[in-house]
């Protein structure tokens, strides 16, 4: 670590960061309760906590977006106020989102420059933001070219973007809120290289993930909140993944469900040759063929956009093939609509949860009855069972354990580790035949993805079809019977689970042919 | 924890009262109007009250100048719920009265009892048609609804003008060299059945039972959780397994609809005939448009747009009190609730946008989706 008190970016040190007794509370929750944490430079901080401990509500106090209930932040001993993000940027800290909030149709430079006229004045030379962001991405590596338009950079580079925009305005610390959770195991690598560079700089980081492996891998210390308290703050020497998950948990976890094998019987999905196109028009698969048995779980390996999310929707009804053909338990369903599938008894759990699986206006009780508003017991004669869909409801939050003050919340207020759980109660809790799951743990505790692993096997033992689409190779790995790679809308090979490997499937997922 | 709460729901109930404390704002401001006007606010205001409410004439006027406001804010509940602004209240009222009067006129024998009910049809029919024009044109040629509903305003009137000086016109004032663009009065067993002797009809009590069947509709209807579903989230909706077209379709007929029904009520409970003076406010009153402002003024909820369309019928009626006692110009007058419009709308257009505000630093992290952007989502809805 170098002692000068300027980064190379020329950003002054943040040397401490300290949160003192912060508490923070939501209608009916207490997500902060007197937490106190801290940051130095040169550190990484690991926060821990399962979904809804509060992990995201601290982070969002210091960033100025929300106002604490009480409590104190002291930068290098002296406490400040911190009212907006103008004022946290102000004071050199960044926070990175897991999605990006990036301007699709302009380009990186002028992402980076956007907004900046409030603190640098109304006007912004694109080519000097230009050199800037040059000098930048070599300092640590973060390969990105000015020029190019957002849309055109795969989520690993975006997420570049999003640091060099921190670092542009002059971040020494910086947030970083389950930053991996989009990314490929290679882009995790390359991620955590440029982490690394970052702290041998001297700048703050703190870093979020669900992943255990990974805050083994690059903290110094790991902060544990549960239920709005601060547990405890651990060195990384001495931790375990074992000793975290219980400090999460407030208990040991291991729900690990032994696979059992199952005869597969018939065939429930069969996909024939199909093609389809992206939303910009471009061929998104291109002559895919696929079977899934009952009993079955198919995994789709892949870097995400290379046609997954058009697989899944084709199947689904949400998008139209321009050729090929969808059979569902023996009957062409091509061209048929999502309602018709979802009588099919066919759920899907979609990767943008936010966008296509929730709608955030609406409770959490209207969200569970949204694929199946207009059937007994939720609906009779076009007229709601506010009953039915109450009880309903109660029994859905307390068996996926679902942090929500109340049924009447609407979704936009709970974590999102919470929100993907309620996309997977409803999904699963009317036992599906047919299940298509693209991504289904993202963003979910340890707990919560141990127990739907549990529950995805748990369906393909009682018959359901399941193609689970994920960019985690140990999930897949985990859970398929066949292991399908998909590589620019092609499928590269169908292996069995026995002879997949991590390495056979990356270079797979890179577009090598066997 | 304590200060929270209090605090928390403090800032709910701000909210709620908002358009209140807007409306009183804009009053506010006319009173210095009146003031640079040489005339004691504090008189007008106290004229505007009894104007409003100091007779059972008074009230009962109120009450009847609310009813179309009610009928038509419900249709703007459905509609805004949906996420689709109707403007065309106005066309939509026209049609609806001028399809009830037709029958009124062409059947003059048939017995009120028979009669009324047709006829309250016939308006709900007149204007579902004419809001749904423009509800298919959005759906399946994404025409923007805004711009369609207000045209179909300007053709509705052209119509009216056109049947009421010809085809409509009342036989004695066609055979008058004056030929008063009028039709004939109604058959007086169509009257819409009083109330109490004042000028308060059955008109005010059919709305009102019908903003709870909109609420019931709203809340309690697989329709209705489609209409709201579809107005939140396009793509959650198709996921859902709804056909988003045809709510938007059924968002704007509905809507229509209520417009309709609010023109039927004014020609059988208060007119007993239609005429024109060219313009659609010599009809309408501008309810097609006070309408919207009374549904916003109740946060777009039914049960709530009752005492924001009396508030508004209050206010048109003690206006025109006003205006009588203090001789002041009557464009004041009409200045003054065009205030109150700006203020209402302003305010509620500024509670969303700290809602959205809210919203927007909430998502910036909600693991991590993109902040909702009110454009783009308007956009959507188009394509
Ligand atoms: N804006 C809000 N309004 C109401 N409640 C909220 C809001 N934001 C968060 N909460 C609640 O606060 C609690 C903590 O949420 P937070 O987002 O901090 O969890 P988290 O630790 O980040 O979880 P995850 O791992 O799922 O992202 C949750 O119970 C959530 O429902
Ligand atoms: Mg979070």
């Amino acid at each position: 670590m170098s002692d000068s008190q300027l980064l190379p970016t020329g950003q002054k040190k943040i040397n401490h960061l300290e949160m003192i007794e912060i508490s923070k509370f939501f209608p009916g929750v207490i997500a902060n309760n007197r937490v106190n944490f801290d940051v130095k430079a040169g550190e990484v901080h690991a926060l821990l906590g399962e979904n809804g401990a509060g992990k995201s509500t601290l982070m969002k106090v210091l960033y100025g977006l929300y106002p604490p209930e009480e409590g104190a932040i002291k930068l290098d001993g002296e406490q400040v106020v911190i009212g907006s993000p103008v004022d946290s940027i102000g004071l050199g800290i960044g926070m990175i989102h897991q999605h990006f909030m990036l301007v699709e149709s302009l380009t990186v430079a002028e992402n980076v420059a956007l907004g900046l006229a409030s603190t640098r004045g109304p006007l912004t030379d694109l080519d000097i933001v230009s050199q800037r962001i040059q000098e930048l991405s070599e300092i640590y590596g973060l390969q990105v070219d000015p020029k190019a338009l957002i849309w055109q950079l795969s989520v690993g580079q975006q997420q570049r973007v999003e640091i060099i925009k921190a670092l542009y305005r002059g971040a020494a610390l910086l947030i970083l809120d389950e930053p991996t959770a989009v990314l490929t195991p290679q882009e995790v690598d390359e991620f955590f290289l440029t982490m690394r560079k970052m702290m041998d700089d001297g700048h703050a980081l703190i870093f979020i993930s669900h992943k255990l492996h990974e805050v083994l891998d690059i903290s110094h210390r790991i902060s544990v909140l549960r239920d709005g308290h601060m547990i405890g703050t651990i060195p990384v020497e001495g931790a375990t993944k074992e000793k975290l998950a219980e400090m999460m948990v407030g208990r040991e976890i291991g729900l690990k469900k032994e696979r059992v094998s199952n005869e597969k019987s018939e065939k429930k999905l069969i996909l024939k040759n199909i093609s389809a196109q992206s939303d910009r028009g471009t061929p998104a698969l291109k002559g895919i063929d696929l079977e899934v048995y009952s009993g079955e779980i198919l995994g789709v390996a892949g870097v995400s956009g290379n046609g997954q999310k058009e697989l899944a929707e084709v199947i689904t009804g949400l998008r139209n093939v321009t050729s090929g053909q969808v059979v569902l338990e023996d009957e062409d369903v091509t061209g048929l609509s999502p309602k018709e599938l979802i009588n099919r008894s066919l759920s899907y759990i979609p990767e943008e949860r936010m966008r296509d699986g929730m709608i955030k206006e609406f409770t959490v009780a209207e969200n569970l009855i949204l694929r199946e508003y207009d059937q007994l017991p939720f609906a009779n004669n076009g007229f709601l069972n506010l009953k039915n869909i109450s009880t309903h409801s109660d029994e859905m939050i307390k068996s996926f354990n679902v942090k929500t003050p109340s049924q009447e919340t609407t979704v936009k207020s709970l974590s999102g580790g919470n929100i993907q759980k309620l996309v997977l109660a409803r999904e699963l809790f009317r036992k599906p035949r047919t299940l298509i799951a693209a991504q289904p743990t993202r963003g979910l505790d340890i707990g919560a993805m141990e127990y739907v692993h549990l529950r995805l096997l748990e369906q393909r033992e009682e018959g359901t079809a399941t193609i689970l689409i994920s960019e985690d190779l140990d999930e897949i790995l985990a859970l398929s019977d066949r292991i399908a790679v998909i590589f620019e809308g092609e499928i590269m090979g169908i292996i069995d689970r026995e002879e997949a490997t991590t390495e056979r499937l990356g270079l797979m997922m890179a577009g090598v042919v066997e | 924890m304590e200060k929270w709460l209090r605090s928390e729901s403090v800032s709910k109930l701000a909210d709620a009262l908002l358009p209140v404390f807007a409306a009183l704002a804009a009053l506010a401001v006319g009173a210095l109007m009146l003031l640079v006007l040489g005339a004691n606010p504090f008189e007008a205001f106290g004229a505007l009250l009894d104007g409003a409410f100091g007779s059972a004439n008074s009230l009962a006027d109120t009450v009847v100048k609310a009813t179309p406001l009610l009928l038509i804010g419900l249709g703007i509940c459905i509609s805004f719920r949906g996420n689709v602004i109707n403007i065309g209240g106005e066309g939509q009222m026209i049609i609806g009265a001028l399809l009830a009067t037709a029958l009124g006129l062409a059947f003059p024998d048939w017995p009120g009892i028979v009669m009324i009910p047709l006829a309250m049809l016939a308006g709900f029919v007149g204007g579902a048609f004419w809001g749904g024009i423009p509800g298919a044109l959005k759906a399946y040629f994404n025409v923007n609804e805004i711009l369609s509903t207000i045209m179909m305003n300007a053709i509705a009137v052209q119509l009216m003008n056109f049947l009421l000086s010809g085809p409509m016109i009342d036989p004695v004032q066609a055979a008058k060299a004056s030929q008063i663009p009028q039709t004939a009065r109604l058959s007086t067993s169509f009257d819409l059945p009083r109330l109490i002797p004042t000028r308060l009809h059955l008109g005010a009590g059919i709305a009102v039972l019908l903003a709870i069947l909109v609420y019931i509709l709203l809340w309690r209807t697989t329709i209705g959780y489609r209409i709201r579903a579809v107005g939140q989230n396009r793509f959650a909706s198709r996921y859902a397994g709804i056909d988003v077209k045809r709510q938007i379709v059924l968002a704007l007929l509905l809507s229509g609809a209520f417009a309709g029904l609010a023109g039927a009520i004014q020609v059988f409970g208060i007119n007993h005939r239609m005429i024109t003076d060219g313009s659609a406010t010599g009809f309408t009153g501008n309810a097609g448009f006070n309408g919207i402002v009374a549904a916003l003024f109740g946060q777009l909820n039914p049960i709530g747009t009752i005492p924001a369309a009396f508030f508004f019928g209050a206010l048109l009626v003690g206006a025109n009190k006003l205006q009588r006692v203090m001789q002041v110009p009557s464009a004041l007058i009409t200045t003054i609730n065009g205030l109150v419009v700006v203020f209402v709308v302003s305010s509620e257009k500024w509670r969303k946008t700290r809602e959205q505000k809210r919203l927007t630093d909430m998502m910036a992290e909600i693991d991590g989706d993109p902040p909702p952007n009110p454009e783009k989502a308007v956009k959507e809805v188009g394509s």
